[in-house]
């Protein structure tokens, strides 16, 4: 419960700015008109939380509403991604969690190793390494030359015989040199050899639209990628998927891309201290609601969830699913979603042309097709290579205001 | 050692009395038997020089025995046939697609074989039957896997470019040029990792060598001290395009500049496993080394390929008379009076059957499944079998 606000405060910067968006379900009204002590509501969530209250009905200073959805996630009985915690949880930044994650694989299992440029002695240009050398030695936390193509290659190698590396691209564009290891060796020799390699291989590393950083680093790959058969992509957004993911990821048996975001790497929760995964072909409900649901991932979640705090001042309920699993998409959770509202909007920072959104709509039309009240609606990035200017680089991106646009538009 | 060869050349030149008193098969089989069997050994001479680079070449004899020879003589010479074979079947549009055969270059594979154990990994390109075979792979297997077969290698879905036997250490079979040097370098970097005591052989082209990523990887286990052995097998024209043309140094034992190299005659089979031998030892103390075989291939680059645009017909002819790998260890056994040529006749038909009742076989077995298109996309125990980016193609039922 404590995700969502404390998200934005991480990204608005300040506190007292915050319209607070507590995923508290209060159905027809907006939670609150005005501002909100979020201080004092982050307080009362955390000993209540600490208690082990789900229930928001329970928390002191939220109005109680009629009907409450005490898990976070529409699946049938799994658990929750927000932890019923025994133990107070300790706060971290995201790249600490994604840290945290990978320390506890490697300690775990002697097979897993990470590959990279700078992860070794300079703990990573992101710090996600940070400290592993150090714990693990030079072999086990590898130093590669500025070689993408053929570290990746390394990698895929060293997993045909059974050792789990991890890649880290230091920008997810790097790794368009090794694109043709990553798609014809990692994704396609499960099957071409008949079963008898697997590439348990994590590749990781940011992209997305930064500050600034240029075209050239502004890239989102998971467009090029998701059509490789034998890939599974996942992007993190929070602290706590961050490291549920990872973890998941290095477990798997089959190659995975985990997508982070360039921005989000401080962004600050709770996270628990017991070992947990996520599941990787899981999406989240982050919000439940009932006017329409809002498909997005990685940095756009944010956006949309500042988008949210104006439309529930409006009077809409929208339903908030970050679909954390780029490939396979998890339609049984965004079925349940699209059957309740009937109207679906996607909000993706890919291109318009061949994008995550683009896939995703046509297997909404392909399976959902009978439920939907509106036309699918997408907004995602421009065409274009991302300029350098601020202004010219927020507008190739989705900001909030056309996210409530869109929302007011679906739902006349 | 001298009263074996006295015996052998009795019944070399008694066949005719021998026979009246034992049947002819009996004797045959009893006099190549022996030679099967005879591991005594003796040295032979390496007719062309090693070429070292930064390196001090290996000594220009090798130790071999009789029994060793035969088998290098039957196991080429089943290769041969199984390349002809293949020949024959893509032709006749049982085998569709690319087919890359490797006659000629027999004594390559063969004589890394010789050197090397099943702690080793070999890795290659696409030209990959033959290298298969050496690595422990069967027949059927092969002729299955062509043909598109359920039980070929890989079931029927790699073709010839992709025959992989993880258990005997040969990791493929790779289609993209160069691709599988970055993934053989991962194969020795394993290999460092888990202090396992073997080599790891990336194996590439001509046309390959001036792939990027032959350098980077080259750097990178140089750097580590991975136990790679790079060999660039030679056979003097990339596709369509002689050496000459392509590269500004053709000499590709040179071009890892700070890595030794060495230049071994890829046509002598006895040359190659004395080269290999001394590589994985380098490899294995000092660092990686690449091996430049120098060997050519009869055939042209694929079946799509004439492969007589680029080169003179007399060129194939005259290689194939100087230099066939199998003709050379033919004179060499008839020289060591090891077997007569017609024990080697005899084997050679023997191979000959082997290889047809293979194609027969395998002409009759079953194609795949139509639900083995989806298998091993993903891992099993995945959850579902993945068929695309909403995992089904069917309309989610929802409750």
């Amino acid at each position: 419960m404590a995700i969502s606000f404390m998200a934005c405060h991480a990204l608005a910067g300040t506190q007292s700015n915050i319209n607070s968006t507590i995923y508290c379900p209060s159905r027809h009204q907006p939670l609150v008109s005005g501002r909100l002590d979020v201080r004092r509501i982050c307080v009362s969530m955390r000993a209540a939380a600490e208690k082990g209250h789900t229930s928001a009905a329970s928390l002191p200073g939220i109005p109680r509403a009629s009907k409450l959805i005490t898990s976070a996630v529409a699946a049938k009985s799994e658990a929750t991604t927000s932890s019923p915690s025994t133990k107070p949880g300790h706060e971290v930044l995201l790249f600490e969690a994604l840290q945290e994650g990978l320390e506890e694989e490697m300690e775990k299992d002697p097979r897993v190793c990470v590959m990279g440029e700078d992860v070794g002695h300079y703990g990573g240009s992101y710090k996600v390494t940070k400290g592993l050398a150090e714990k693990f030695g030079d072999l086990r936390v590898l130093d590669t030359p500025i070689a993408e193509n053929s570290f990746t290659g390394m990698a895929i190698g060293a997993a045909m015989t059974g050792l789990r590396p991890i890649v880290e691209g230091m920008n997810m564009g790097f790794l368009l040199l090794a694109y043709n290891q990553i798609s014809n060796n990692c994704g396609m020799l499960h099957y071409t050899s008949g079963g008898q390699f697997t590439i348990p291989i994590v590749i990781r590393g940011p992209g997305g639209v930064g500050r600034q950083l240029g075209a050239e680093h502004s890239q989102r790959l998971e467009s090029y990628f998701q059509s490789v058969p034998g890939l599974q992509m996942v992007a993190c957004s929070t602290p706590y998927n961050a490291k549920g993911l990872m973890k998941a990821a290095i477990r798997s048996e089959n190659p995975v891309i985990l997508y982070e975001h360039v921005l989000l790497y401080n962004l600050k929760e709770r996270i628990p201290d017991e070992d947990y995964t996520c599941c990787l072909e899981k999406a989240e409900l982050v919000r439940p609601g009932k006017d329409v649901t809002i498909l997005t991932y990685s940095r756009m979640r944010h956006h949309v969830l500042q988008a949210a705090k104006t439309l529930i001042n409006n009077g809409y309920d929208p339903e908030i699913i970050d679909i954390i699993s780029l490939k396979p998409f998890d339609l049984y959770t965004i079925g349940n979603s699209i059957k309740k509202t009937h109207r679906v909007l996607i909000v993706e920072e890919c291109m318009r042309t061949g994008g995550i959104g683009a896939s995703l709509r046509s297997s909404i039309i392909d399976n959902f097709w009978d439920y939907l009240d509106a036309p699918i609606m997408c907004l995602s990035s421009q065409d274009v290579p991302t300029p350098y200017a601020g202004p010219l680089e927020d507008a190739t991106v989705v900001q909030p205001p056309q996210i409530v646009k869109a929302v007011e538009q679906l739902c006349q | 050692m001298a009263p074996q060869i006295s015996t052998l050349r009795r019944a070399l030149f008694m066949p005719a009395i021998a026979s009246r008193f034992m049947a002819p098969s009996a004797l045959s089989r009893s006099f190549s038997r022996s030679a099967d069997e005879d591991c005594s050994t003796f040295t032979v001479d390496i007719a062309v020089q090693f070429k070292g680079h930064n390196v001090e070449p290996p000594a220009q004899v090798v130790e071999t025995s009789a029994k060793e020879l035969m088998k290098f003589f039957k196991d080429m010479s089943r290769m041969r046939r199984m390349e002809i074979a293949s020949d024959q079947l893509y032709k006749s549009k049982l085998i569709r697609g690319f087919c890359h055969l490797y006659d000629g270059q027999e004594a390559v594979c063969i004589g890394m074989e010789a050197a090397l154990t099943k702690e080793d990994n070999i890795i290659t390109g696409y030209r990959d039957h033959c290298t298969y075979l050496g690595r422990g792979g069967t027949l059927p297997e092969v002729f299955s896997e062509l043909m598109g077969r359920r039980n070929g290698c890989t079931l029927g879905k790699g073709g010839s470019m992709h025959f992989y036997k993880k258990e005997n250490g040969f990791y493929g079979g790779h289609g993209i040029v160069g691709a599988q040097v970055p993934l053989g370098v991962g194969l020795a970097f394993a290999q460092k990792y888990e202090k396992v005591k073997g080599v790891t052989f990336a194996l590439y082209g001509d046309g390959a060598a001036n792939q990027g990523q032959i350098f980077e990887s080259l750097n990178m286990a140089a750097l580590w001290d991975l136990p790679a052995v790079y060999v660039c097998e030679n056979n003097h024209y990339g596709m369509g395009t002689a050496e000459w043309r392509s590269a500004k140094c053709p000499e590709y034992y040179k071009r890892g500049d700070y890595v030794p190299g060495l230049k071994v005659d890829g046509m002598d089979t006895l040359a190659v496993k004395q080269a290999v031998g001394f590589a994985k030892e380098h490899a294995l103390s000092k660092g990686p080394i690449i091996l430049e075989m120098d060997t050519y291939r009869y055939h042209g680059h694929s079946m799509s390929d004439p492969g007589s645009t680029y080169r003179t017909r007399e060129e194939i002819s005259g290689v194939r008379q100087e230099r066939d790998p199998i003709e050379r260890i033919r004179k060499l056994i008839l020289l060591k009076e090891i077997a007569s040529a017609a024990d080697l006749k005899s084997i050679e038909k023997e191979v000959k059957n082997e290889v047809e009742d293979a194609v027969a076989k395998a002409k009759e077995s079953a194609p795949p499944d139509p639900s083995d298109l989806y298998s091993n996309a993903y891992v099993k125990g995945y959850g579902t079998q993945a068929f695309g980016c909403d995992r089904k193609h069917s309309t989610v039922v929802l409750p």
